[in-house]
């Protein structure tokens, strides 16, 4: 018995590999263990190849596995690209239409099986994934009877033949598998698993629920990989609650949709990934400049320009944080799971109306797409904060004619009180140009120094209860301190227990929030460690730059750095860092 | 009562005397009362240009944007509440160049805002360059030999772009004026109305004796039926768009609004927004 596995489903795009890698993933979440599951795919939609990785354990795991135990190949390149992932005892079943070839016997077993050929026989050619299935379940020890839900959920709608035809399709498969493994049948059985019910959904889902959980109730968007999953789970679940997704013309005209909707006192996100925030950027300055409230999420990807659209990158940082001219008050969300993505994502719409400034939810490709196991979300933690909006106008006091209300009124905390259109005595002015109080236009020195004043100050009271996630930075003396952000908190967390095993002391820091950065809470944990690795997927170190910009003490960073599409895996970080330390 | 004057702020605006621009203040401040709007019913989303800052001249909600997204905008504020009137106005500049995109699309899209365009053939605020609708010839700081680009023709590509409420007009015409912006505020979607309004610095060709001397009113057009969406395109290129009047309006079609599942009558900015136990636990299920 083993306590975790890895399997993976590759084959060309379009023939239905997704769907193979979901209902094996559906089947396993439903019995308890813990999942993680990353897609490999290109900028198309028909052919290349695609591959869908899916970790299977007992307990909580957030990162790609080192190694691989199962490949399902449906033609020889998914062989060929990742059969050097396998290790010793690793099993190969592929498809025997296209006469399968094992390029290494010395690593992982050949098993041939016809997958298209069963399909056919019993109807349709379309069912050889569930022949794969049925092959995958002999590997397992797991009775067929376990995926009978999720064919019945999945194929329901069209009748109960098609169910019976699909589940015969999965014991074609454990049939031909049975013959062809003998006694290596159940060699990768898994422990048992909790059997407990728990949520398995991709970054985007979680940041989707959490803007309608939110109360966000107004999407303009315009489409791009990897963000488009929000919008469209939006649209199918905002009408229930009288709200709407608009797919726009451009990123420009969702932001600055965006920016009306929610200064007309709706909370309105948009998403995008690097590309759309750069064209962005003018209205992001608008909304920190008129003190608009703003959520906007970007879903990093491979850049620069198209760059590497479906490929894992955290490169996006400086232009998120100081990408706009001229100077605004901003915050910048940094989830690392989809269930902090899921909290973030009701928090933000939190600080933008509460700071009246655009927030930023920065994901990563991985963490957006990205498929996990997360633990049911929890309704009593969902607390809606507007702020100084006033909502009751008995509260303001009679305009005299032709006076304009105090929208931009200098306060203490920065803050002013905010009143919404349609508002009796609340009239006032917006305007990006330099304004007074009462938004009317200004070039007074004396006035732009209070007001450019007033907006830097609001972020001096921003306070998150977890800016730095220290949960793993328990040392208080450390050979190592582990900072990184967004998805690859999964893969530091393995790499850390690695290190330990070996008698290094680790602490691992996760930066939540990127800005305005949490020097304070930082930089006591580096004054206590002797190295400090800062791990991101970029090439120009860009958080290590903004550590040293913050907190200094240059000379114990170490930047660990990838920048080649892909995730880092566990061994990689566990050598990089065996080596600085 | 309100009348025009509970329109008037007390900003001195920064036009040049003699701007065709202070025409078009004045129709929109007679047109809301008319309409038997109040100042805080109403908010006036602009752009960037001489034009954009007629958001702060008028006495009610405004929105003084960024250059060529005064449309996106005021969406955004239709749609969060639907109760609010919203005028969306700007100059040529701002609309037909850097925010054409968007204008073809507020056009096909016909959320129920209207968009005034203060149309000077040339660039004010900047002194004095080409315009996407200055004619070809046109003299100007970035064209010294004469623009070799041909000018848009802005009515016609509302038409063919589904235009609802396509209009236009001429700044010294108060009265016409007045009574197309009435029309586009009442109209159920989409409405555009492109008014001449000159520029007295640096335009010195399209001046007012210019248009006064070339455009043809369609009230004097025999048979003319703004309802005739193939004689609204004959009509304009017989004479190069250069025309006053209704020009084109579609009643039949209903406005995004009426068209959006799920969307009701009462404004989306005063609904609830919590979520019970329930519907929650009934999204996370989805998941499981």
């Amino acid at each position: 018995m083993i306590s975790q596995l890895s399997w993976k489903v590759g084959g060309q795009q379009g023939e239905g590999i997704e769907s193979t890698g979901e209902i094996f993933s559906m089947a396993m979440n439903r019995l308890g263990y813990y999942l993680y599951g990353y897609r490999h795919f290109s900028s198309r939609i028909k052919g290349g190849h695609t591959n869908n990785k899916i970790r299977v354990s007992t307990k909580q795991i957030r990162s790609v596995s080192d190694d691989l135990d199962i490949l399902v190949a449906f033609d020889q390149e998914t062989i060929d690209v990742n059969y050097q992932e396998l290790h010793n005892n690793g099993i190969i079943i592929a498809d025997a239409k296209f006469k399968p070839v094992n390029p290494d016997d010395s690593r992982a077993g050949l098993y041939i099986v016809p997958f298209t050929e069963a399909a056919a026989e019993l109807g349709t050619s379309l069912m050889k994934n569930m022949v794969a299935v049925g092959a995958t379940c002999v590997i397992m020890n797991l009775p067929i009877s376990v995926f009978r839900d999720v064919v019945e959920e999945i194929f329901g709608r069209k009748g109960a033949m098609v169910v019976e035809k699909n589940m015969e399709a999965i014991q074609k498969g454990y049939e031909l598998m049975t013959e062809l493994l003998g006694d290596k049948a159940g060699s990768l059985e898994l422990d048992q698993a909790d059997g407990k019910q728990r949520m398995f959904m991709i970054g985007n889902d979680a940041i989707a629920l959490g803007a309608l959980a939110g109360g966000a109730r107004f999407m303009p968007a315009y489409p791009i990989t990897p963000a488009s999953e929000i919008m469209e789970y939006l649209i199918k679940k905002l009408p229930a609650v009288g709200g709407t997704v608009i797919q726009t013309e451009d990123e420009i005209a969702a932001a600055t949709m965006a920016i009306g909707s929610n200064y007309a006192g709706v909370r309105a996100l948009t998403a995008s990934a690097g590309p759309g925030l750069s064209l962005m950027m003018e209205a992001i300055g608008l909304s920190g400049m008129t003190e608009q409230p703003l959520v906007i999420v970007d879903t990093q990807r491979g850049g620069p320009s198209t760059g590497l659209p479906t490929k894992q990158e955290q490169s996006d940082l400086m232009q998120m944080i100081y990408g706009t001219h001229g100077e605004i008050p901003k915050i910048v969300l940094a989830p690392s799971t989809a269930e902090e993505a899921f909290y973030d994502t009701i928090e933000a719409f939190n600080l933008a109306e509460e700071y009246q400034c655009p927030v930023i939810i920065l994901s990563d490709l991985q963490l957006s797409l990205g498929k996990q196991t997360v633990e049911p979300l929890d309704h009593s933690k969902i607390n809606i904060k507007r702020g100084k909006l006033v909502k009751n106008e008995q509260e303001l006091a009679e305009l005299e004619s032709k006076e304009y209300f105090k929208r931009y009124e200098v306060t203490e905390d920065g803050i002013s009180p905010r009143v919404l259109p349609g508002t009796k005595n609340g009239i006032h002015h917006v305007t990006g140009v330099e304004h007074d109080e009462t938004g009317k236009p200004s070039e007074s020195a004396l006035n732009r120094q209070m007001q450019m004043d007033k907006r830097m100050r609001k972020l001096d009271s921003v306070k998150l209860s977890n800016a730095i996630d220290a949960a793993n930075a328990l040392h208080e003396e450390a050979d190592l301190l582990l900072v990184g952000f967004n998805s690859t908190r999964g893969v530091l967390e393995e790499a850390l227990t690695r290190l330990e095993e070996e008698g290094l002391k680790v602490n691992h820091a996760h930066v939540r929030l990127l800005h305005p950065f949490p020097t304070g809470e930082l930089s006591p944990l580096m004054e206590k460690a002797k190295h400090v690795a800062v791990v991101e997927h970029n090439a120009t170190g860009q958080l290590a730059s903004i550590i040293k910009m913050n907190v200094g003490m240059p000379q114990k960073i170490h930047s660990v750095k990838k920048y080649d599409g892909n995730p880092f895996l566990p061994h990689e970080i566990h050598t990089i860092c065996k080596e600085l330390v | 009562m309100v009348t025009f004057k509970d329109f008037r702020n007390n900003v001195k605006p920064n036009w040049c005397p003699g701007c065709g621009d202070f025409s078009v203040q004045a129709a929109i401040q007679r047109a809301s009362a008319n309409v038997g709007l109040i100042p805080e019913e109403l908010a006036v989303i602009s752009g960037i240009g001489c034009s954009g800052r007629i958001s702060g001249y008028i006495n009610s909600y405004g929105f003084h944007s960024i250059h060529g997204r005064a449309l996106p905008l005021a969406q955004g504020v239709k749609m969060a509440n639907r109760e609010l009137t919203v005028i969306a106005s700007g100059g040529d500049g701002d609309g037909f160049a850097i925010g054409l995109g968007h204008t073809i699309h507020a056009i096909r899209r016909n959320i129920d805002i209207t968009y005034i365009v203060m149309d000077n053939q040339i660039y004010g605020l900047t002194k004095g360059q080409t315009s996407p609708r200055s004619a070809a010839g046109f003299k100007t700081k970035s064209t010294p030999q004469g623009s070799i680009e041909p000018s848009l023709a802005p009515m016609e590509m509302a038409l063919t772009a589904g235009g609802t409420f396509v209009a236009q007009s001429f700044s010294t015409d108060l009265k016409e004026l007045t009574a197309l912006i009435e029309a586009g505020l009442k109209h159920k979607g989409f409405s555009l109305i492109n008014v001449f309004s000159p520029c007295v610095t640096y335009n010195k060709v399209n001046t007012y004796d210019w248009f006064k001397e070339n455009l043809t009113k369609l009230s004097d057009i025999e048979g003319y039926d703004p309802h005739n969406r193939e004689q609204a395109m004959s009509t304009l290129m017989q004479h190069d768009g250069l025309v006053t009047g209704l020009i084109y309006q579609n009643t039949e079609q209903p406005s995004y609004q009426e068209l959006v599942t799920g969307y009701k009558k009462e404004a989306l900015s005063k609904q609830d927004l919590g979520m019970d136990q329930e519907d929650f636990d009934r999204l996370v299920k989805e998941f499981m």
